[in-house]
């Protein structure tokens, strides 16, 4: 370590940003785990808790099925407006991303409020079915696991966009055109080329909307029911209503694992950058 | 986009395939867009409660929301926070990721794996921590533990956009100017700064967005006397909820929607040297 920092050297800037984080960031995050086996005393009690008591497993069970409908909602509607952005014209492009990242800057606290607008029993969506015929009394469109899936499928579908529209540009064509050309009929030809070739951008879209559904906690908190509440709810439930630190410091340290298991595994498969690299 | 792509033997099939996809992404598109226009329309109803299409248009609820000090005093507050937090994370955000690039220390990956961790730990978790933290040094509340939390949270997203737009800058350009006499922090002012500020001020709009968007954080470790606008809004939003908080959304988009403009402009301006 030493040879390398130069009196002066460049070095030295990494520093302050790295001292920064250490204190304010490493240390409180390490302080919290801590709290799982230091309180309310030394030992694996608070793991025992979440083992033993069924609603804290249900709540994990709810966080990962979340999380995979989800991610599964959001690589059947990504995909196809993926494809059209990397290889539709400069224009449709260009339209294209200025509508996938408008919503990604904007806050998921608005995003997730013109949900709860538009979700309501008197809202949009339930005056547009009636209107239509096709229910006769407003459906309960929120407030339950329905409201959590369309919310945070629209607030993470740039998660998956992007990753695999910047695999799909870099995909040649002419293998698909070969296949076609060679008689090849068209699903086939998609479902044997084109879906292997992007499917490195489809892993990696599908592990970072996963990751962070895992974690998430103001869309399901405003979106979804008393029923199936997510483990991010639960820890900060177990804060602030019951200043119960321990089992907070536990489930935060089961989500940490579980979110560096699935970062571990798009790794080993996908392999390369970090995909949460903003270009 | 060239030549061979209507091949007739895909004939009608491609065809059908075309309009379905097109008919797919104009549906998907009003999903990720419509939510926002509808609450901008919602802002300017004149109706007391949220109904859309709203009767008729007036400004009482932007009225409303700056005659009101609640909503202004915590306006205020998002911005006292925002502006140190932005300028904080891009001065650190940069030097890291200038050092990263130009250092060549052994563990440069571990340490940029470092840098990035606030972004890959999901976010309650830093939230629970630091309020933990605050608490034992009495920072909970308070204006400056509000910008340490807010900085740790964008630095990141310094770290990348520089870092990224430093890989592509030629390192023979600033060997050429340090041959001929000019010093690190001219050869760095001179030469490196140019060529990344697209990137530099685009990490900067990206961490006042950040900021200025933060809930999670700001909800444990505000009180009501400092207190973000997004805090006041989230505990608004479980009340009783009226077109105010239609306008005040409508502002936080507002301003995401320039920043990207702005994000944008900068790229574009950027665009003939990079590529």
């Amino acid at each position: 370590m030493q040879g390398s920092l130069k009196p002066g050297g460049y070095g030295l800037l990494v520093l302050p940003a790295c001292a920064l984080l250490l204190v304010f960031f490493a240390y409180p995050v390490f302080w919290l785990l801590l709290r799982s086996i230091s309180e309310p005393h030394w030992g694996f009690a608070n793991f025992q808790v979440l083992y033993e008591r069924s609603i804290y497993l249900k709540v994990l069970l709810n966080t990962v099925v979340i999380s995979l409908l989800v991610t599964l909602c959001c690589a059947v509607i990504g995909y196809p407006l993926a494809y059209t952005m990397a290889h539709g014209g400069p224009r449709v492009r260009r339209l294209l991303t200025f509508v996938v990242l408008v919503p990604f800057w904007t806050s998921i606290l608005v995003r997730t409020f013109a949900w709860m607008v538009i979700l309501q029993r008197q809202g949009l969506i339930n005056d547009l079915l009636l209107w239509l015929g096709l229910t006769e009394r407003p459906l309960a469109l929120v407030y339950n696991r329905t409201g959590v899936l369309i919310g945070m499928t629209q607030i993470l579908l740039p998660f998956m966009i992007f990753p695999l529209y910047s695999v799909m540009l870099r995909i040649d064509r002419s293998c698909s055109w070969a296949a076609a050309t060679l008689g090849a009929p068209p699903l086939r030809n998609f479902l044997r080329i084109y879906l292997p070739l992007s499917l490195p951008g489809l892993m990696t879209g599908g592990t970072l909307v996963f990751i962070v559904s895992l974690g998430y906690f103001i869309t399901p908190a405003l979106l979804g029911g008393q029923r199936d509440i997510m483990i991010a709810q639960l820890i900060e439930q177990q804060i602030s209503n019951f200043g119960n630190w321990g089992l907070a410091g536990a489930l935060s340290l089961v989500l940490l694992a579980g979110t560096a298991l699935c970062l571990a595994l798009v790794r080993r498969f996908v392999g390369g950058q970090a995909p949460w690299g903003r270009r | 986009m060239t030549g061979g792509e209507e091949l007739s033997a895909a004939g009608r099939g491609a065809v059908w395939w075309h309009r379905l996809r097109a008919l797919i992404c104009v549906l998907v598109g009003l999903y990720l867009v419509a939510p926002l226009v509808i609450v901008l329309i919602i802002s300017f109803s004149s109706a007391p409660f949220l109904s859309f299409p709203p009767p008729g248009l007036s400004l009482q609820w932007y009225d409303n929301l700056f005659g009101n000090p609640v909503w202004l005093r915590s306006l205020i507050t998002s911005i006292e926070i925002l502006v140190p937090t932005s300028i904080l994370a891009t001065l650190l955000g940069t030097a890291a990721a200038y050092g990263l690039a130009r250092s060549r220390l052994p563990a440069a990956a571990a340490i940029q794996g470092f840098l990035m961790a606030p972004v890959v730990v999901p976010v309650i978790i830093t939230a629970a921590g630091i309020f933990g933290f605050f608490r034992h040094i009495g920072l909970n509340g308070t204006l400056p533990g509000l910008i340490l939390a807010h900085t740790v949270l964008t630095v990141p997203y310094v770290v990348a956009t520089v870092g990224a737009a430093l890989s592509v800058v030629d390192a023979r350009l600033e060997d050429a100017a340090r041959t001929l006499g000019a010093s690190p922090l001219v050869c760095f002012r001179r030469i490196t700064l140019p060529l990344i500020l697209p990137a530099v001020l685009s990490g900067l709009l990206f961490a006042m967005v950040t900021s200025f968007d933060e809930l999670i954080v700001s909800l444990f470790i505000s009180t009501p006397r400092v207190r973000p606008v997004t805090v006041q809004m989230w505990s608004n939003i479980r009340g009783d909820v009226d077109p105010t908080i239609a306008a005040i959304a409508t502002l936080l988009f507002g301003f995401s929607l320039l920043a990207l403009l702005a994000d944008h402009l900068a790229r574009r301006r950027s665009a003939g040297g990079a590529r």
